[in-house]
């Protein structure tokens, strides 16, 4: 590879733009095409399916075999509500490879002292969350039970396509989300897009429980995300 | 500390700018059950120094002892590995896959 190409690659990563290199499997030729650019790329096919999949790979093209390594941004996890859970949420996440965001305008919880190491930002959704180019490689997790801090910021995943977008509360709670998220004119084919009560049903009680079926949950929409 | 795929390609980056012999490994192909997906990086240097994995440590080694041949010809080479015979302690994968490395030089 040459070190131009690695640069490039690299800047691109840390930008959080996707990119795929495509390589010549038998000559070694390389270049570098930039998700923006792959509409007009003459692989544009073959492209725009792997950068929708992430996954990296051989493919059959009219030019040749040509092995794709795809470059999808790291996952990140934005969560709303510097709680009990979130404590256990984000160092767990941190951990399986997600950067951390928490939102929670209540200062009193999102002190430094509860969160060290993790990105808090004490600001209202409207505020915090636009700023963070939150797209749908971002999973995104509601727990506040404040409808005045989760509804909004609930309301952005769904814009921003989010891959994963969950929210804490009983039945009863969501029902009453539902409502109020419809009433602001949401349809109902976005509300089903929420996981809600949140997280896989393993009997978790704890806070640090809820947190291992919520990143369990994140992970199968992930890996699964027929299937989830 | 555990290297995440962004961390494996900078340190190709940065190690290349500090004018070390670098070579990329990336897993180009899978049969059957591998142990890591096709895409993953391993970055080698020329004193043997590597960060990242193309199997769960059945492999590396080789990888790396070709790497080192790669940085000093600068021919890209592709490495087949499947199921490791254990009577010839020949090196391989216990997982029963089999995977194809692609190691090219950094230049």
């Amino acid at each position: 590879m040459r070190l131009e190409i690695l640069k490039s690659l690299n800047e691109e990563r840390a930008a959080r733009r996707a990119v795929i290199v495509v390589t010549d499997p038998t000559g070694g030729a390389q270049r570098l095409v930039k998700a923006a650019d792959a509409a007009r790329d003459p692989l544009k096919e073959v492209l725009e399916k792997h950068l929708r999949s992430g996954k990296s790979g051989m493919e059959e093209t009219a030019q040749g075999k040509v092995f794709l390594t795809v470059h999808v941004p790291a996952s990140r996890l934005v969560i709303t509500g510097a709680v009990h859970i979130s404590q256990a949420l984000a160092p767990i996440a941190r951990l399986v490879g997600y950067d951390v965001t928490i939102v929670d305008p209540r200062t009193a919880f999102a002190s430094i002292e509860r969160f060290p190491d993790v990105n808090v930002i004490a600001e209202w959704p409207d505020k915090a969350l636009p700023p963070l180019g939150i797209d749908r490689y971002t999973a995104f997790v509601a727990l506040t039970h404040d409808p005045k801090i989760d509804d909004p910021a609930l309301t952005h995943a769904l814009a921003r396509d989010c891959f994963y977008i969950g929210a804490l509360g009983s039945k009863k709670t969501h029902a009453r989300r539902v409502e109020r998220l419809k009433g602001q004119g949401i349809k109902d084919a976005d509300i089903a897009r929420i996981h809600a009560p949140i997280g896989l049903d393993i009997g978790a009680v704890s806070p640090a429980e809820i947190a291992v079926s919520i990143i369990g949950e994140i992970t199968a929409r992930l890996r699964q995300a027929e299937a989830a | 500390m555990l290297a995440r795929d962004e961390d494996i390609l900078k340190a190709a980056e940065d190690w290349r700018k500090a004018g070390r012999g670098v070579a990329l490994a990336t897993v180009v192909e899978t049969w059957g059950s591998a142990p890591r997906p096709v895409g993953s990086n391993l970055v080698i240097d020329d004193k043997g120094n590597f960060l990242g994995s193309v199997s769960g440590g059945c492999v590396e080694g080789a990888v790396v002892t070709e790497a080192l041949d790669v940085i000093e010809t600068g021919k890209p080479k592709t490495l087949e590995f499947g199921v490791a015979d254990e009577t010839a302690w020949k090196v391989g994968l216990s997982c029963g896959g089999t995977i194809r490395v692609l190691v090219e030089k950094v230049e």
